[in-house]
């Protein structure tokens, strides 16, 4: 009787090592004699034990990890092929604190299934959604999404319904589902996890999405920066065309959908939605204005539904258990699951998928381990780039959309960078500003011309040149670059900057008592 | 890596297999770096031709995004990532230990022709600050050690081929 092992093929895995590890077991078990029937699966999340290998027993699944290469014999010496004890043996995996205590929906398959096969799809839920949005009226799936109280994952958080609701109302020969997969937020990798570990979650939401608005074609604009993400799409299109899932009839239904990957070319900008259109129709990508709405014209003019991956992910699970299901997840009118991504300085970093309203200190300190470098954590940038850097004196407060934005701060993406005491928070200040001059897209003066003075004036501010005047200025530019930017670019990298700047005035050389 | 030299029958299949695609310019452009490892002079107005776009507006795309480069690279494509996750991690100093170990400034190529060097700003593996890639395959947890060890590994593959 064959082993089932699980190494994983994500890229994190990979980049730890993961591909010569599923080698080296390939090789001692077949100098072994011990048949192995190695499965590679996506990322449970938990990257400090990656690569995470896992033996299927009548237990369960046991992990092991880290593993390295130098490892696989003393495993097979202690016999792990049967689930035994060994020094980097966790137990079963399910049991591990960090996932025990996580309310995985989105992310249900992520690091258990293979991700390519259809037939471990179906045998965990997979398609429950599609099949029942197929036998309900294109404005009843609408609906559903729209009572689920799901927002937009991407980081603006608009509700995912009334955006569908907009499409599915406007009369048109053509309507598009843009996906938006350029995940370029520092501290982010949900979406990466998702198309490397569970494509077809993301392809069924997308298919849910255009059969309850009317749209026929789907693009998924995948980030340059993710070859493996890619790679993964495009063998899970063609697997699910001929199975019949995408195509001139989506299950058998008489209705079309069909889904097509693009790469973008390493713009931060292509992000934002309306230069993401422009990058699909393969122009510079630059903003666009508002209105018109792309729901009303968006892709080639089309009305167009435009989802960040975790929103199309997560609406699967809602078609299959109803929206109450998954409202009643959250709080206030954050509701749902957020999958939060846990980096930077931090001794357990991974993918922690909770209900809105943990905190901060919940994800660093319980999830996270504190700080990796053993020092003091000092703050968390949240939300990416463009996030307020959140002070541990604000640690508390629950993460959700509106007591965010009521201190000045984001939830975005999800994305948590977590920093030690060693920090210079002027210095990230100003690399907020220098990533502003590198990514703009050059449409609007505040954010192209702005991020280029805002550079300089942190440089005289650094340099303690006229301290209080050019604060003031910086102010007052971050006002301007806020109020007056044509999109989140300029118009959030204050962020950062302001935040930075209130919570660590020290850094700035300026006396702590003495701000305002 | 080695690519091969970029040539007018083959930029012009390259070219007419995508044309037709909806907003082809990228998977055009993606397509002739994959195989020449850059975008050669030559090719901007045989995709102008092809696409109905002015060469203006084909070289303005051209030069929009990070990703598509004018001028061949090295046989090895060395990049280090500049983003927050990793600078809490590092990045800084093992920014400077590359740059010392290949003797090159970003954007640059080592005199032998190996090695180009660039930044980017994240690969998507923050939970493994801090990252590279080098060439595609992406890797975590580096430090200056295993970043050494790494090169040695490349030069010794060229050898071994050469």
């Amino acid at each position: 009787m064959s082993v089932r092992i699980y190494v994983p093929i994500d890229s994190s895995a990979l980049s730890l090592g993961a591909e010569a590890v599923a080698r080296a077991i390939r090789h001692e078990a077949a100098v072994r004699d011990i048949v192995v029937d190695i499965v590679r699966n996506g990322s449970r999340g938990m990257f400090w034990l990656e690569p995470l290998v896992e033996v299927d027993t009548p237990q369960g699944r046991i992990a092991y990890g880290p593993v390295q290469p130098e490892d696989v014999p003393g495993l097979f010496d202690a016999g792990f092929h049967q689930g035994a004890a060994h020094s980097l043996c966790h137990g079963p995996t399910e049991q591990i604190p960090f996932l025990a205590r996580q309310e995985r929906l989105t992310f249900a398959r992520v690091g258990v299934t293979d991700p390519l096969s259809l037939d471990d799809y179906l045998a965990h839920g997979g398609f429950e959604g599609l099949q029942r949005a197929i036998a309900m009226a294109p404005a009843e799936v609408v609906k559903e999404v729209t009572d689920s109280g799901l927002r937009g994952r991407g980081g603006a958080a608009f509700p995912t319904g009334i955006k569908w609701k907009t499409v599915l109302d406007t009369p048109a020969a053509q309507k598009y589902v843009a996906c938006n997969a350029d995940e370029g937020d520092s501290g982010t990798f949900s979406d990466r996890m998702l198309m490397e570990g569970d494509p077809y979650c993301l392809l069924e939401g997308m298919a849910i999405a255009g059969l309850a608005t009317g749209a026929t074609q789907g693009y998924i604009y995948v980030r340059s920066e993710y070859p493996h993400a890619f790679r993964t799409l495009q063998a899970a299109i063609e697997r699910a065309r001929a199975g019949g899932w995408l195509g001139a009839s989506v299950a058998g239904c008489g209705r079309a959908f069909d889904i097509d990957v693009r790469l973008g070319a390493g713009a931060y900008i292509c992000g934002e939605e309306t230069s993401m259109l422009e990058s699909l129709e393969g122009k510079r990508g630059v903003v666009r204005a508002k209105p018109p709405l792309p729901a009303v014209s968006g892709l080639f003019g089309k009305p167009t539904v435009i989802n960040n991956v975790m929103s199309l992910a997560s609406v699967p699970i809602i078609l299959a258990r109803g929206a109450a299901f998954y409202r009643d997840y959250g709080l206030g009118r954050s509701r749902g699951t957020l999958p939060f991504q846990l980096a930077g300085n931090l001794r357990h970093t991974g993918l922690v998928e909770k209900a809105f309203g943990v905190t901060l200190r919940e994800l660093l300190e319980d999830y996270g381990g504190g700080s990796f470098s053993g020092k003091p954590l000092r703050t968390a940038q949240v939300g990416g780039p463009l996030g307020a850097y959140v002070p541990a004196s604000q640690f508390d407060v629950a993460l959700d959309y509106e007591q965010y934005a009521a201190m000045g701060a984001m939830v975005g993406h999800g994305g948590i960078v977590a920093f030690d005491d060693t920090v210079d928070m002027a210095k990230m200040a100003r690399h907020a500003m220098a990533f502003c001059v590198e990514e703009s897209c050059g449409k609007c003066t505040p954010c192209r011309i702005g991020s280029v003075r805002g550079v300089e004036v942190i440089d005289r501010i650094i340099a303690g040149e006229d301290r209080g005047r050019n604060i003031a200025l910086l102010n007052s530019l971050c006002d301007t670059m806020l109020s007056g930017s044509l999109c989140a670019m300029g118009g959030m990298t204050p962020y950062p900057v302001q935040s930075a700047l209130k919570h660590f005035p020290e850094d700035f050389g300026i006396d702590k008592t003495a701000a305002a | 890596m080695t690519k091969e030299t970029p040539s007018a029958a083959g930029l012009a299949a390259l070219i007419d297999a995508r044309r037709a695609l909806p907003g082809a310019t990228l998977p055009i452009l993606h397509a002739i770096q994959d195989a020449y490892g850059y975008v050669p002079d030559e090719a901007l107005p045989m995709i102008a031709a092809a696409l109905n776009l002015s060469r203006a507006e084909v070289q303005g795309v051209v030069s929009f995004y990070h990703h598509f480069r004018r001028t061949p690279p090295g046989r090895h494509v060395v990049q280090v990532c500049r983003a927050e996750s990793c600078l809490a991690m590092g990045a800084e100093a093992l920014e400077a230990h590359v740059k010392a170990k290949l003797g090159v400034d970003f954007h640059e190529t080592t005199a032998d022709g190996a090695v180009t060097l660039e930044p980017v700003y994240c690969l998507g593996n923050c939970a493994c600050s801090p990252a590279m890639r080098v060439d595609d395959d992406i890797l975590g947890r580096m430090n200056g050690r295993r970043f050494d060890a790494v090169l040695h590994q490349l030069q010794q593959t060229e050898g071994a081929s050469a």
